[in-house]
């Protein structure tokens, strides 16, 4: 462990990179996409002169299929897209779910639907967060605010992913991927983990290893799916975070995720300013969502005020969190229009009494 | 007396579940067979495709790792960029390497991946019962190719090997059949070899087998084996189209 | 001398091995197995030279050789 850690400023794409050697991943297969490429580009420079592995695949198809390949051998494996590629990788990670596989894989989301645009949105919240591939599977998603977290949380999500051997997302967005602020690159500290002995290494002296998610027998299949729900459920008991800010005695709290949650906090520290109560609460696992943490907030806050760049996604989550309890409003940007400080600060007007 | 012909150790002694006079279960005991004969069983990782050959995990006795549909070649990449020194091989059909996975196989060959691709060609979809696959020749009636197959309207039957052999990563490439007992030894020879190109690292190695699929060319056992002869081969050429001699560190 | 031994239950009754004998001392034959399939006999062990082609083109490694 450093004892002196390094201090630098860099892009919010690079601290992703950063964290992904400091924790072990030397193997990474990828496709470019804007606006994520800084973090191919870094790893192709760094991974091999440590002996690491890089692929620029063919597609993103490929390359959440070499992560499938490298991450059954037992290895810290990891891919980054955004959006549209992200789409493509969904038949890939629901394999991974299924033959519960640990792996990183980052969005940097970018507008959408379609092409869309290269700006920054928040429109795969849905996509990330349900699974995002057909069958029953969640990944453990985690959102980043700052640049500090995007190294943070991908050391975590390396952590938690390997835990409960299910793949786990970074959803960063185009705006934290792409500013830059200073990091404190303090080196991961490991969790303690069990043995991969499900790994794919050869079966020398012992039996052999298999890694599906093919249930054919009578009540296989019906018995895998609850394993993993079983999964689910523990994740949702033991590893739900977020910040709170403010929250106490407020009337009204904003509730936003990632790069919404920076310009949210601003509005909030502006509406205190003006004397109004306000506080913000910010998911940082989007999944594991918070919910129960939001509803014993909603046992003193009356109004919660969702702040997100797409027309309405997190806000169902608070509904279904407070709705019975609290009135829910809704600040919606689709992509390619962010917000001011001052005109969510506008929206908080509006609803606050 | 000895015993001179049994089951290789690398094939589990359970029932195939193949179509009687399927050529599948020979092909996968050929694979067997040179496993058995390089001793690398210990060290093998196999990756399974998707279609009659999803089960390979119930016959070989190593390590597989499922793969989603056309994907093997990618997976298996992945499977050995993180462990180098294993022996890792994909089996794969013309569904799964020439139609959904012929992107990623074009370029694992390119990339001259040090893996084995094993090409089962029956020029039809086994598993999801006898649809047009790319290798499907021309005026062979499939259920979605009812009238034959036009090259108007599905183009012509692809040659993967040939191919593949054009591409620089590939360090051996080679079609083979199974149908009689001379084109079987040359296919336990050709098999051999590409596994024996992987152990040298060598590059890329790639054995298309044509094998029979009575049950959806709608042909007795023998009958389907005698078109391998009269209708594939032809189309098909057999051979080795691309044998590196020595590693290829460019 | 030479033998081969014929796993009953595994033959599906393909006929490969009947067409690919070099002495033709394979057939068909006139019992079924549990799987419902004609397996095959060979009925002159005497002619085997255990060249082992039979085993070779089995598709269900259902013939053992011996030699």
């Amino acid at each position: 462990m450093d004892q002196n850690p390094e201090k630098i400023l860099v892009k919010g794409n690079e601290a992703i990179a950063m964290a992904a050697i400091d924790s072990g991943c030397l193997l990474y297969f990828g496709y470019p996409i804007t606006p994520q490429n800084d973090i191919p580009e870094y790893l192709s420079k760094h991974l091999p002169p440590l002996g690491g592995e890089f692929i620029q695949a063919e597609s993103e198809i490929a390359s959440i299929n070499l992560l499938l390949g490298a991450s059954a051998t037992g290895a810290r494996a990891m891919t980054s897209s955004s959006s549209p590629g992200i789409s493509l990788m969904q038949e890939g990670i629901s394999y991974m779910a299924g033959s519960e596989l640990p792996a990183l894989i980052v969005n940097i989301s970018r507008s959408g639907p379609g092409l869309g645009g290269i700006s920054a949105s928040q429109g795969d919240y849905f996509q990330a967060t349900r699974g995002g591939g057909h069958g029953d599977y969640r990944m453990i998603v985690l959102a980043p605010s700052t640049v500090q977290e995007m190294y943070d949380l991908t050391c975590l999500a390396f952590d938690l992913s390997d835990k409960y051997r299910n793949p786990a997302m970074i959803l960063g967005d185009a705006l934290i991927g792409q500013m830059k602020e200073p990091l404190v690159r303090k080196k991961c500290e490991p969790m303690v983990l069990p043995p991969k002995d499900w790994a794919l290494t050869g079966a020398q002296g012992r039996k052999p290893n298999r890694l599906k998610s093919l249930y054919l027998q009578e009540g296989e299949l019906s018995e895998h799916n609850w394993k993993l729900h079983q999964k689910y459920e523990q994740m949702r008991k033991e590893e739900i975070r977020f910040e709170s800010f403010l929250v106490e005695e407020a009337h009204l709290i904003v509730a936003a995720f990632g790069s919404m949650a920076r310009v949210s906090k601003t509005a909030v520290e502006l509406a205190r300013e003006e004397g109004m109560k306000v506080g913000l609460f910010r998911p940082i696992t989007l999944f594991p969502f918070p919910d129960k943490t939001l509803f014993n907030l909603s046992k003193k806050a009356k109004q919660f005020l969702t702040v997100e760049l797409n027309t309405g996604q997190m806000v169902e989550d608070v509904r279904l969190s407070v709705d019975r309890d609290a009135e829910v409003y809704f600040y919606g940007r689709p992509p390619g229009s962010l917000p001011s400080p001052e005109e969510v600060l506008e929206e908080i007007k509006k609803y606050y009494h | 007396m000895d015993l001179v012909f049994k089951r290789p150790e690398c094939l589990i002694d359970i029932p195939f579940h193949f179509c009687p006079g399927c050529h599948h279960g020979i092909a996968h005991r050929l694979v067997a067979e040179a496993i058995d004969y390089f001793k690398i069983r210990e060290k093998t990782i196999g990756v399974a495709s998707v279609g009659c050959s999803v089960f390979m995990y119930d016959y070989f006795n190593v390590d597989v790792l499922e793969a989603p549909h056309g994907r093997a070649s990618a997976v298996a990449s992945g499977v050995k960029r993180a462990r180098k020194d294993r022996i890792v091989f994909t089996y794969q059909g013309d569904g799964d390497l020439a139609a959904i996975g012929i992107a990623e196989g074009i370029h694992t060959a390119n990339r001259g991946e040090n893996i084995t691709i094993i090409f089962a060609n029956n020029g039809i979809y086994g598993m999801t019962g006898g649809q047009m696959a790319p290798t499907t020749l021309l005026g062979q009636k499939t259920t979605t190719s009812p009238y034959g197959r036009d090259f108007t309207y599905d183009g012509y039957p692809i040659r993967m090997a040939e191919m593949l052999a054009t591409l620089e990563g590939s360090a051996f490439v080679a079609r083979v059949a199974v149908n009689n007992p001379a084109n079987l030894m040359k296919a336990k020879k050709a098999i051999r070899k590409a596994f024996q190109v992987q152990i040298e690292e060598m590059g890329f190695s790639f054995v298309e087998v044509l094998l029979s699929c009575p049950t959806n060319w709608g042909l007795p056992a023998l009958e389907a084996n005698r078109r391998v002869e009269e209708e594939m081969i032809p189309y098909f050429p057999l051979g080795i189209f691309k044998e590196r001699k020595m590693a290829d560190y460019l | 001398m030479a033998k081969i031994e014929i796993d009953r239950e595994r033959c599906k009754g393909c006929g490969l091995c009947t067409i690919s004998c070099p002495k033709g001392l394979i057939r068909i034959g006139d019992e079924i197995n549990r799987q419902g399939y004609f397996f095959v006999v060979c009925d002159d062990h005497e002619t085997c030279t255990g060249c082992a082609i039979c085993g070779e083109i089995c598709p269900d490694v259902a013939i053992r050789v011996w030699r």
